[in-house]
């Protein structure tokens, strides 16, 4: 068989494999309501089959075609053409988006599962599948989208989906208002977006990513002075997406959502979507930096270094608050946010390959973190204040230990977590970036995790039963297990994977990959590689776990409000984001919606339309005073009509 | 003088006037109807003598056409003074104003 | 004979003109049952002026169901509304006036045109056989014939509907 032949006939078999994963959620979302939701035993096999087939078919994607340097494009469909806009539906099968796929298909299909035994009982149990079915699909179209304008419209499937989730239980108005929330924040962001997509089309032509990629790699000027300006509008659909400072503040209050969802959210989908949107057009972020006029004067950063302090910024501060919190969903939150900063940070500082394997190692012991949460507040009958919980490693130890898994695996603890080799990367990609500020920034957020996590896990998991419902806990039986017991094998395994180096090679055109060799190699790669790294990450990890095992062995009540004052209290109150929005932001946002309102209602609706309408009722008004009503006058007036008509006819 | 076309249809034009003078000054229903008749047979006339002096019997054809439209048309118009006579009681259009606003 | 022929047309052109007057603006009656009378006899003149057009057939359909059907309708109504009191109403003379300036106009564009038209060329010559017509009729225009014959269905059905009284 001929090279040409061979390629087509493997684009073809991509193509077809991707749009398989990418449809069976969907047809399993679309047939819940229109009737196998009938049946409950029904409704999760149609959906957890869907996923878990995407996820076989994603891994044999990643086998088969996730070994071609620079993936498989197949000729995208033409979907419509307006002026010089021509838009094409197409699917990436590459490295990125195949690995991509195995991370939210499995994370999905876990969740599911954990789902059956978590909202056994709930009302609505068709219209959570059909919703979490639904989201799964519109990730799936993030991550193997081929162009910038199909990635917004599945960008939106999320933010819409969700907002389904989110405030699935919308009879509770803080649930209905979280998901409100989500969503517009998500909107902000997903403005900014829209503009960078605009700017870069109108640069380039084109919003296919490999044609972007071709363009912008011959002529890296090609949006002039536009350039950075054009990479922090993109980068503002990550910041809602993947919740960076300041528009992070929807994702705690996201947790109003059932606990799946959140380890879903939060774990493998929506925030995630940031990050790899991100990675996809870090062709686009990576320009040298230009602005215009006045702004490049002042010497503007460039796109990635904004970047790159935002996301250190978000996981510092996410950190720090994470340290006040006592709900064991809104640490777990917290942290998220903090190990999202790391990710951008990651990106920022050109290392997106360090940011997609801290993405997939993530993934994993968050979605365990998650479930494992979701598993202790199904024991203690919906209790998530941590002080209200205590010693929970008696009466639930199969959770209890997959949590100290993910919390080890969180906190990078060396070795034998995932989670120490991903964040190493980081570490190396702040320091290859020549940004010391960050990797500090990085160093201390990593103590930080040790210290909120090692809290959290004394607190909740140690100690004495400190209410009753902490009392009576009891595991959920095995759908709620097993997916705990799955998850913690990657959490311990997936960072021995060279995954950062070889999607570097395969992906992002790294010259030198760095594959270790032997077995110590692998182990003690970050040591050999990257020491400064590891081993302040180390030393931190090793304080912040001192500092907790001081602080809350056995403790009863929380001792830092006392010590730490007025701190403790910025903390507890999420350093006043919340409040900022409302006193600030919500009203210059009321006074010119008002201002809008105002104009609408005199200028538009009242003069424009009411003025209108009026004139033409008074014209009428007046002419109906012509008519008669007699017959014979309409009669006259018709001959009449006809004499001068003929008349003028007949000269 | 031997009767032309023309001697014909001013005839035809002087009914047609006779009729059209009736359906805007007579002001009983039946009778504006009888004029319409009036003016419909002058038409009729029109067409008989065009089918004579341009030797075509297509325009007698027609005629006899309009004769049949005319009776159907009589039948129904009838039966709607006779129902709008049930419901206002009368037959003088100086009364049926209502269409104006 | 010519010249009987020729007195004939002017015979019944005037009665045709003189009946029409009589039927639209009465001076001695403004009884419905005048005007459908005197109507019945324009339209009879009509048919005279009609064999004189060598119509004969059509002739006789005038007379059939003009002044015998549709005529019959006519006084069947009148009798039916029973309209005696619209009698007492006052002339208008607006009404009048009006209706003779729009009469006018059209009378005077119609006999000027008629003038001002260059005569034909050819002269009196067809015959109305009425065997031509029937074959006409059941030939070139058998279609327009049979669809009359539903239109007359139709507007029998219509007028049963129409007339028939409510039930409420």
């Amino acid at each position: 068989m001929d090279p040409i032949s061979h390629t087509a006939v493997a684009s073809s078999n991509a193509q077809d494999l991707a749009w398989v994963v990418l449809l069976f959620p969907l047809i399993s979302a679309a047939s819940i309501p229109l009737g196998v939701g009938r049946s409950r035993a029904l409704t999760h096999a149609m959906a957890i089959g869907a996923v878990a087939t995407g996820f076989v078919l994603s891994v044999s994607l990643f086998l088969l075609f996730g070994f071609t340097k620079g993936g498989i494009h197949a000729t995208p469909l033409p979907w419509l053409s307006v002026g010089g806009l021509k838009l094409q539906i197409g699917l990436t099968v590459d490295t990125l988006s195949t690995l991509m796929l195995m991370v939210v298909t499995g994370i999905s299909t876990l969740v599911h599962v954990f789902s059956t035994r978590y909202m056994d009982g709930d009302r609505d149990y068709p219209r959570y599948f059909a919703s979490l079915g639904l989201f799964t699909f519109s990730m799936l179209g993030i991550v193997l989208s081929d162009n910038l304008v199909q990635t917004f419209i599945f960008w939106e499937l999320v933010g819409v989906t969700s907002y389904l989730l989110v405030g699935f239980w919308h009879e509770k108005p803080s649930a209905a208002d979280a998901a409100k929330k989500a969503f517009l924040t998500n909107r902000i962001g997903d403005f900014g977006f829209i503009l960078g997509i605009i700017l870069v089309w109108s640069a380039a032509g084109t919003v296919q990513f490999t044609d972007l990629a071709a363009k912008f790699h011959t002529d890296p000027r090609l949006l002039g002075g536009l350039t950075s300006l054009a990479g922090v509008l993109i980068f503002l659909g990550a910041m809602g997406k993947s919740a960076q400072v300041p528009l992070h503040v929807w994702l705690p209050d996201a947790m109003e959502g059932p606990t799946p969802v959140s380890a879903l959210i939060h774990a493998a989908t929506m925030v995630a979507a940031g990050v790899y949107m991100l990675c996809r057009v870090f062709f686009l972020l990576d320009l040298p930096a230009a602005w215009p006029g006045f702004l490049a004067t002042l010497g503007g950063p460039s796109a990635l270094g904004i970047i790159a302090w935002v996301g250190g910024i978000t996981s510092l501060l996410a950190g720090l608050i994470a340290i006040q919190q006592n709900d064991i969903k809104r640490i777990l939150a917290y942290s998220t946010l903090s190990q999202l900063g790391y990710m951008v940070m990651a990106v920022g500082c050109a290392g997106p390959d360090a940011a997609m394997f801290h993405l997939t190692t993530h993934a994993c012991f968050k979605a365990l973190l998650f479930l494992g949460a979701g598993s202790v507040i199904a024991g203690c009958h919906h209790e998530q204040d941590i002080w209200q919980m205590g010693g929970l490693w008696k009466r639930m130890p199969t959770t209890s230990i997959c949590f100290a898994i993910g919390t080890a695996a969180l906190c990078g603890l060396p070795i034998v977590t995932s989670g120490f080799y991903s964040k190493d990367a980081i570490f190396a990609s702040a320091l290859a970036a020549d940004r010391p500020v960050l990797f500090a920034v990085g160093v201390l957020v990593a103590g930080l995790t040790t210290l909120y996590m090692a809290r959290l896990y004394l607190v909740a998991f140690l100690g004495e039963p400190r209410s009753e419902s902490a009392g009576h806990a009891h595991e959920s039986g095995t759908p709620m297990t097993l997916p705990l017991v799955i998850l913690a094998l990657p959490s311990v395994t997936l960072g021995w994977l060279p995954i950062g180096s070889f999607l570097k090679e395969m992906s992002f055109g790294g010259g030198h990959p760095h594959y270790p060799d032997s077995i110590t190699d692998i182990l003690f790669d970050p040591f050999n590689h990257s020491p400064l790294g590891a081993v302040l990450g180390l030393g931190l990890i090793v304080f912040g776990g001192f500092v907790a095992v001081s602080l809350y062995w056995n403790a009863t009540v929380d001792p830092l409000p006392k010590t730490l004052g007025w701190v403790s209290t910025a903390l507890r109150s999420r350093l006043f984001f919340d409040a900022i929005f409302d006193r600030v932001v919500v009203p210059i946002h009321d006074a010119i919606a008002a201002l809008f309102g105002l104009i609408d209602r005199w200028l538009l609706q009242g003069l424009v339309v009411r003025g209108g309408s009026g004139a033409v009722d008074l014209v009428g008004r007046g002419l109906r005073l012509v008519q008669t009503g007699n017959i014979q006058t309409y009669g006259f007036l018709f001959v009449i009509g006809v004499a001068v008509l003929v008349i003028l006819a007949l000269k | 003088m031997t009767p032309g076309i023309h001697h014909y249809l001013v005839v035809s034009a002087l009914l047609f006037s006779l009729g059209l003078f009736g359906v805007l000054a007579r002001r009983n229903l039946i009778v504006i109807y009888m004029s319409l008749e009036l003016m419909l047979n002058a038409a009729n006339l029109t067409l008989v003598a065009f089918s004579r002096f341009n030797e075509n019997l297509n325009g007698q054809v027609m005629v006899f056409f309009i004769i049949t439209v005319a009776a159907a048309e009589v039948a129904v118009g009838l039966a709607l003074i006779v129902a709008l006579y049930r419901k206002r009681r009368t037959a003088d259009v100086d009364d049926l104003t209502s269409l104006r606003f | 004979m010519p010249v009987l022929t020729d007195l004939l047309f002017y015979a019944f052109a005037g009665l045709a003109l003189l009946f029409g007057l009589l039927c639209v603006a009465n001076p001695f009656s403004r009884n419905p049952i005048t005007s459908a009378m005197f109507l019945v006899l324009t339209i009879v003149s009509l048919a005279g002026l009609f064999i004189l057009l060598h119509a004969f057939f059509l002739a006789a359909v005038q007379v059939l169901v003009y002044a015998g059907a549709v005529m019959v309708l006519f006084l069947f109504v009148i009798m039916l509304l029973d309209l005696r009191q619209s009698e007492e109403r006052q002339i208008r003379i607006l009404t009048i006036g009006t209706g003779a300036l729009a009469v006018a106009a059209i009378a005077g564009i119609l006999i000027r045109a008629v003038i001002a038209a260059k005569p034909l060329a050819s002269s009196p010559g067809l015959a109305g056989e009425t065997k031509a017509l029937g074959r006409l009729l059941f030939t070139q225009y058998l279609l327009p014939f049979e669809v009359m014959s539903l239109l007359l269905l139709v507007g029998m059905v219509g007028v049963i509907l129409l007339s028939k009284k409510e039930t409420e």
